[in-house]
């Protein structure tokens, strides 16, 4: 292919959506496979245009479904090749059943997923629940907080599942609108700069006439454990990988981004912690807050779950308040809560902990609404305060 | 349109008897199994029942193909006895991945093959039962049918779920007891009739569609390499024997299924590039009641029910037949 202006270095405007697809055309995917959907769809567009102007060289599957979205890209990815399939809510419930088949036949494929409110009643507005329903999924989960970190994620993500000791799934998480459709200055690095950080795909193993291989075998009740058992070990040692592509990419690039983010954590009798773009609203807030010893940790890499990291974070704290926007329904409360409450309970430190789901279905989380959860976190230093909160919870009537 | 040029006018015989005739005519006047390729890429062991029709379908299909052919294959029977870890009954790479995508997986393995530029060498094959296909399968295949992919699709049809245990299936003939459509007072089996699969694929304007039996192996080794050699998307639907499915002794599993065909039950036919022609026209018609008494899935069908599946066949066999074939 000739060279393009586009693949030098270039400062650009552009959304969340326009960056994942400049990842895409970095990276050099062989087989995109999608299917369109709110909030996702500019990638989807985004791809077939640099398809029909030459601008990326790959096989793009415009296939009739997310399952067969997710299933192409298995059928690709175990022929060897690089690929690519983004989606949202829906979809992704509907490619449930593949990302566990994805995981399971240790597939490097690289899925953005646009998180967007789950049905019923339908809702195309952003919140996490889609992508938090699929986190036993055995995929890597990353979660990002602007428009330049989903393009730089995108392309670490096929360096993590590309290792060797990995060989997984990894899905970008972008929040849908926030940043899926909001614009801002995106540093996109120059193709050169990429293929050096990111070689071609080398598969090891694939569909090759040459060296036939059955891939897919029924594995009964006396090997079922032990694939599972691989899947969780691969899974625990991409945590290494994770961290280590995202410090050579920082060296190369100039930014980094950690399995956790921390800000203003340091001897912080309050920690909030978070996973995506909220994370903005609420630095900004706490930089404001009167109450100076508030700290925010955004977990980055929700899966695998970066515990050490966390409990070390966690080790002065005395409230931890969790601010997520999904629910597991029946437990009363959001799942990385339940989580954080897990690993604190074998921890040396146990402070208070509190759960505030928010913007659910796209509903606004303004500074007015985190000025409240910082003010309640506070408040739990000395007295008792409700668990789990509901912000912005309109009474009936 | 696409249908057109994408099947060579004439196929000749590359793979299998390497004689300068057409496929099809080399299959249907020489009738020569010597000339078979030895080569078993679904390889014996496996564990399929004894008598078992579906691994013919299979077994058969790789000896045209070759080596040089990647499969994918949905969840079902042949799945399941020819892939149990750590052992397989597959010489050529094969990927399994869930029931219903067989052929979404075999247009991602397509498109893979285009991206690396290896697709003008190697076959993509995807393997699915009835219920894989006309059922829960339906919508993948329609998409990739659709979109073009040099790929061929064989279903193989034993008209059931069998590997769950006999649940009927949208492919269940009239009249069949499945555990799904057992007879009862109110019930005479399965209540509806089959799906005609082969023509919802012929309305995909795909090049190559055909109807097949593993009773007719030369038929449709025939078939099978007609389809490799077109250009896009092919489909072969295969009639296949089920000996616990249709109740029926281990050592009549080609026996009956020839009888579906020559009594009119299973037509046998290719349609290129939208045209239709029949490839065998029974010698002898054979009445329909000899095909369903010797199976235990069509027992308890009386006269008046056999009479009509006759006449439903009567009907058809004179618009079929009774032209030039």
């Amino acid at each position: 292919m000739q060279k393009l202006e586009r693949d030098k270095p270039y400062r650009g405007v552009m959304d969340g959506n326009g960056a994942v697809v400049e990842a895409v055309r970095l990276c050099d995917v062989q087989v995109i496979a999608a299917y369109p959907i709110t909030p996702q769809s500019h990638i989807s567009e985004g791809l077939a245009k640099a398809a029909a102007n030459g601008e990326i060289d790959s096989e793009y599957i415009k296939v009739e479904s997310e399952h067969s979205a997710m299933s192409a890209c298995i059928g690709a990815s175990a022929t060897g090749t690089r690929v690519f399939s983004a989606t949202a809510s829906q979809g992704l419930a509907l490619m449930h059943e593949m990302l566990f088949a994805a995981a399971g036949l240790r597939l490097p494929i690289v899925l953005v997923n646009c998180n967007r409110a789950l049905s019923a009643p339908l809702n195309i507005q952003n919140d996490q629940q889609d992508s938090i329903t699929e986190r036993d999924s055995g995929w890597i989960q990353l979660y990002c907080e602007t428009a330049q970190e989903s393009l730089d994620t995108t392309v670490q993500a096929y360096k993590i599942a590309e290792n060797p000791s990995v060989m997984l799934p990894v899905m970008v998480c972008l929040d849908g609108f926030v940043l899926t459709h909001t614009v801002e200055p995106v540093d996109v690095p120059g193709k050169d700069t990429i293929k050096k950080f990111l070689p071609d795909f080398d598969s090891k193993i694939f569909l090759n006439p040459k060296k036939p291989m059955t891939i897919g075998a029924f594995a009964g009740s006396d090997s079922y454990t032990e694939f599972r058992h691989e899947n969780e070990e691969a899974i625990q040692r991409s945590l290494k990988v994770i961290k280590d592509v995202d410090k050579e990419y920082g060296k190369l690039i100039g930014r980094g981004y950690g399995l956790i983010e921390e800000y203003k954590t340091d001897n912080a009798d309050v920690i909030l912690i978070t996973l995506g773009s909220v994370a903005g609203t609420i630095k900004e807030v706490i930089d404001e807050s009167e109450y100076g010893s508030t700290g925010l940790i955004r977990v980055k890499c929700y899966r695998p779950f970066p515990k050490n990291e966390l409990l070390k974070a966690l080790s002065k704290a005395k409230v931890v308040a969790v601010i997520e926007k999904d629910i597991s329904l029946g437990l009363g409360e959001g799942a990385l809560y339940s989580e954080i409450k897990g690993l604190l309970y074998n921890s040396n430190n146990k402070p208070k902990a509190l759960n505030f789901i928010v913007g659910l279905g796209g509903r606004d989380v303004t500074s007015k609404y985190v000025k409240e959860i910082i003010y309640n976190s506070n408040k739990a230093l000395d007295s008792k305060v409700q668990e789990v909160t509901w912000v912005g919870l309109k009474e009936e009537g | 349109m696409l249908v057109t040029e994408n099947v060579p006018a004439f196929v000749k015989c590359r793979r299998v008897c390497k004689s300068n005739l057409s496929a099809l005519r080399c299959f249907k006047f020489r009738k020569n199994m010597k000339e078979v390729s030895n080569d078993e890429l679904f390889a014996p062991g496996h564990r399929g029942c004894a008598g078992c029709g579906c691994t013919v379908a299979m077994r058969l299909a790789l000896k045209v193909a070759g080596d040089n052919t990647v499969a994918t294959h949905a969840t079902g029977c042949m799945e399941v006895i020819s892939s149990p870890y750590p052992e397989t009954a597959w010489r050529i790479p094969w990927i399994h991945v869930a029931f219903e995508n067989s052929a979404a997986v075999a247009s991602g393995v397509e498109a893979a093959l285009k991206a690396l530029g290896k697709k003008d060498k190697v076959n993509v094959i995807a393997f699915g039962g009835d219920g894989g296909t006309v059922d829960i399968g339906l919508q993948a295949l329609s998409g990739a049918m659709e979109r073009g992919h040099d790929m061929l699709y064989i279903c193989y049809d034993n008209e059931a779920y069998m590997n769950t245990g006999v649940q009927r299936s949208g492919a269940t003939p009239y009249g069949a007891s499945t555990t799904t459509s057992p007879p009862g007072s109110q019930s005479v089996g399965n209540d509806r009739p089959k799906k005609d699969m082969p023509q919802i694929i012929a309305a995909h304007n795909v090049p190559y569609v055909a109807t097949a039996s593993i009773a007719f192996p030369l038929d449709y080794m025939a078939k099978v390499e007609k389809a490799l050699q077109v250009k896009g998307p092919s489909y072969i639907h295969i009639h296949a024997s089920c000996t616990p499915g249709w109740g029926i002794p281990s050592d009549k599993g080609i026996e009956i299924p020839r009888l579906a065909v020559d009594s009119g039950m299973w037509v046998l036919y290719e349609i290129v590039n939208g045209d239709t022609r029949v490839t065998y026209k029974p010698a002898k018609k054979q009445s329909v009641k000899s095909y369903l008494k010797m199976q235990k899935r069509f027992k308890h069908l009386d006269e008046p029910a056999i009479e009509q599946i006759q006449a439903e066949i009567d009907k058809n066999w004179d618009k079929i037949f009774g032209g030039k074939s």
